[in-house]
């Protein structure tokens, strides 16, 4: 067990190395960073001097080991356009994205497991169909156009709901949350819909899914047969098994949420790491896009580990074809 | 049993002509029936034939400057420009007609589209071929390789591939191809390791035959079924992802308006009403995508040897 763990986390450090070294290579070799960082009316003497003090007269290598060092110790550069430790930039913002994300998971499981449950009950009904059609909609739609439409309806031509940005603010946890003002969460509803509307198709089709065997299982037959009420039995017996999948799948989407929220935040101009990234590249602030892609790689690799070793712990299975190999 | 037949015919180049036309012939009658995967598969093809043959069904080149009129921006569907036309779905704010605007973004999207498919198909299904048939290191690098690409959301790596590429149809495709490789090779890797245990790789090796004529013509073939469907899906998805990232600006250029970028310039306008210059060709982009995933959808519960009884 614990050689196995070992062995996952040593492998997660590898990809993290391999990772700073795709970035670095990505984004400080392939583009001509001494075009970038320094200003075109600088003469050829500060040119050199600029050169020499961001170091970029050394060989690769050691440039690489320089920003690796700096790295480690949390020094992912200064953002060209804020003035500011890119890390920091990346940090604030990370509330409002966060905020986000755990809104949409909210919203899918909300309004995802209800009609999940009632089209995995009654397979036949007509609106079961429409519900199934639905759900394919919902991942055929893309999901910017969907934005688009969202507030042309509910912002523009009904005028429920703002637009775009994100509302005021209230401080939780020393950090800025608007989930906590009334108007906050009037801004929050339809980003979070709309990024939420992939993963309500998702947890539908699994839950529907789940429904479905798990209904013609002997415990739920023993169950009914025992002369409990059909409330009791669905919403006790076969729900507490279907929620176990739905849930893992929906916390192991996490990560993609919180990725796929670039583009929401773009529509909704909501000012979270996704708009970050985008203005970044746009500007090439290319301290901010290291910042954030090494961010968001230890993100995914520690979400990918912590799944791993739990499956690990649950299923004896994993460890031992790992020894097999 | 059509496997059988098909594992025979590719075993026996000599007979295959005969034999291969009657699994063909029950494939088609299994597709057709699914009227939702034929319609789908009509309202594709008149896409593709639209897309094709943009320059000669449009009423105007938008790419050509000079038939543009500053004077014709943001005129709502159906009214009549100052060149004499109808625009049926209005226009853009430089005066072009959204009609054409959508054809010739079909091009650039269904070319993307397909294209990077196509690439990421050969690339993928070889790479997938070879880790099944060559088994030890080569199989676990390749397949580290796979787990690692598809533990990152496909967004989050072409963001990446394209924040250091720049802009460009050649580099979106570039990213698109990276993305979605691995996909292909998960899905030969799985197929081939099933099929190169059965008696007719087994007699291709006692031929003698050359290890990639026995990877290109007797074990690819017999993978076939689930990489068709495989490169159906992932057409759609790479349409997709290109308006996605040409909405958010990283995608095509401008002088090439895919769907997706061309939903992007109407942005501005949605605030004040204007919303046809977003909403049809997303809708055109949503037909598309729905298209080709109920024939996907189809294809898959055909091909599948475990749905078929």
């Amino acid at each position: 067990m614990s050689v196995y763990m070992l062995r996952r986390l040593l492998q997660a450090v590898a990809v993290v190395f391999a990772m700073s070294l795709i970035v670095f290579v990505g984004v400080y070799a392939i583009g001509d960073p001494v075009e970038i960082l320094i200003s075109p009316d600088a003469d050829q003497i500060e040119r050199e001097r600029a050169i020499a003090a961001l170091g970029l007269d050394l060989p690769l290598w050691e440039q690489y080991f320089v920003f690796l060092s700096k790295a480690l110790q949390g020094d992912l550069g200064r953002s060209f356009v804020f003035n500011e430790p890119a890390l920091r930039l990346i940090l604030q913002r990370m509330p409002a994205t966060l905020e986000l994300a755990f809104g949409a998971t909210i919203m899918a499981l909300v309004i995802g497991l209800p009609l999940g449950l009632y089209a995995g009950l009654r397979p036949d009904s007509p609106v079961s169909r429409t519900i199934m059609a639905g759900s394919i909609l919902g991942f055929s739609l893309p999901t910017f156009w969907v934005g688009l439409m969202l507030i042309m309806v509910f912002a523009v031509q009904l005028g429920w709901l703002p637009s775009t940005g994100r509302g005021p603010t209230r401080e939780f946890l020393g950090m800025q949350w608007s989930f906590l003002t009334w108007d906050g969460l009037r801004h929050l509803l339809l980003p979070a819909i709309n990024l939420s509307l992939f993963k309500i198709s998702l947890v539908i089709r699994l839950t529907r899914a789940g429904v479905r065997e798990t209904i013609l299982m002997d415990f739920v037959k023993f169950a009914r047969a025992k002369g409990l009420s059909p409330n009791r039995v669905i919403f006790v017996h076969v729900f507490k098994n279907i929620l176990i999948p739905v849930v893992t799948v929906v916390g192991l989407e996490l990560g993609s949420t919180i990725a796929f929220s670039v583009v929401t935040e773009s529509v909704f101009a909501w000012p979270g790491m996704g708009k970050l990234i985008i203005d970044s590249i746009n500007v090439l602030d290319r301290p901010v896009i290291v910042a954030y892609l090494m961010i968001i790689v230890m993100m995914f690799i520690i979400i990918n580990l912590v799944v791993d070793l739990t499956y690990s712990v649950l299923d004896p299975r994993v460890r031992l074809e790992a020894k097999g190999t | 049993m059509s496997d059988l037949a098909l594992d025979r015919a590719a075993a026996v180049p000599s007979v295959a002509q005969e034999r291969v036309e009657t699994p063909f012939r029950r494939f088609v009658a299994e597709f057709a029936e699914s009227k939702l995967a034929l319609l789908g598969l009509g309202v594709f093809v008149v896409i593709a034939l639209t897309a094709i043959f943009a320059p000669w069904l449009a009423p105007q080149n938008p790419y050509d400057l000079g038939q543009l009129d500053i004077m014709d921006g943001r005129m709502e569907p159906g009214t009549v420009g100052g060149a004499g036309f109808t625009f049926w779905l209005g226009t853009d704010d430089q005066g072009r007609d959204m009609l054409s605007g959508i054809m010739y973004g079909l091009r650039i999207s269904l070319s993307v589209g397909a294209g990077s498919a196509l690439i990421a198909c050969f690339i993928g299904a070889s790479l997938g071929l070879l880790a099944a048939y060559a088994g030890g290191r080569t199989d676990s690098l390749i397949m580290r390789l796979v787990d690692l690409q598809l533990s990152f959301p496909a967004i989050l790596a072409a963001l990446m591939i394209l924040a250091f590429l720049g802009k460009g149809i050649l580099n979106v495709v570039i990213a698109l191809v990276l993305v979605e490789w691995a996909y292909y090779a998960r899905t030969v890797r799985g197929t081939a390791l099933v099929e190169r245990r059965r008696e007719y790789i087994e007699a291709a090796h006692c031929l003698a035959l050359p290890t990639r004529r026995i990877l290109f013509r007797h074990l690819l073939p017999n993978c076939m079924p689930p990489l068709i469907v495989v490169a159906t899906m992932q057409v759609a998805r790479a349409i997709a992802l290109e308006a996605t990232l040409s909405f958010l600006g990283l995608g095509v250029p401008i002088t090439e308006p895919s769907l997706g970028l061309l939903i992007a310039n109407g942005y501005e306008y949605m605030l004040s009403g204007k919303y046809w210059i977003s909403f049809y060709p997303g809708i055109a982009l949503l037909i598309t995508i729905v298209s080709i995933n109920l024939v996907g959808d189809q294809l898959r519960d055909v091909l599948n040897p475990r749905l078929r009884k």
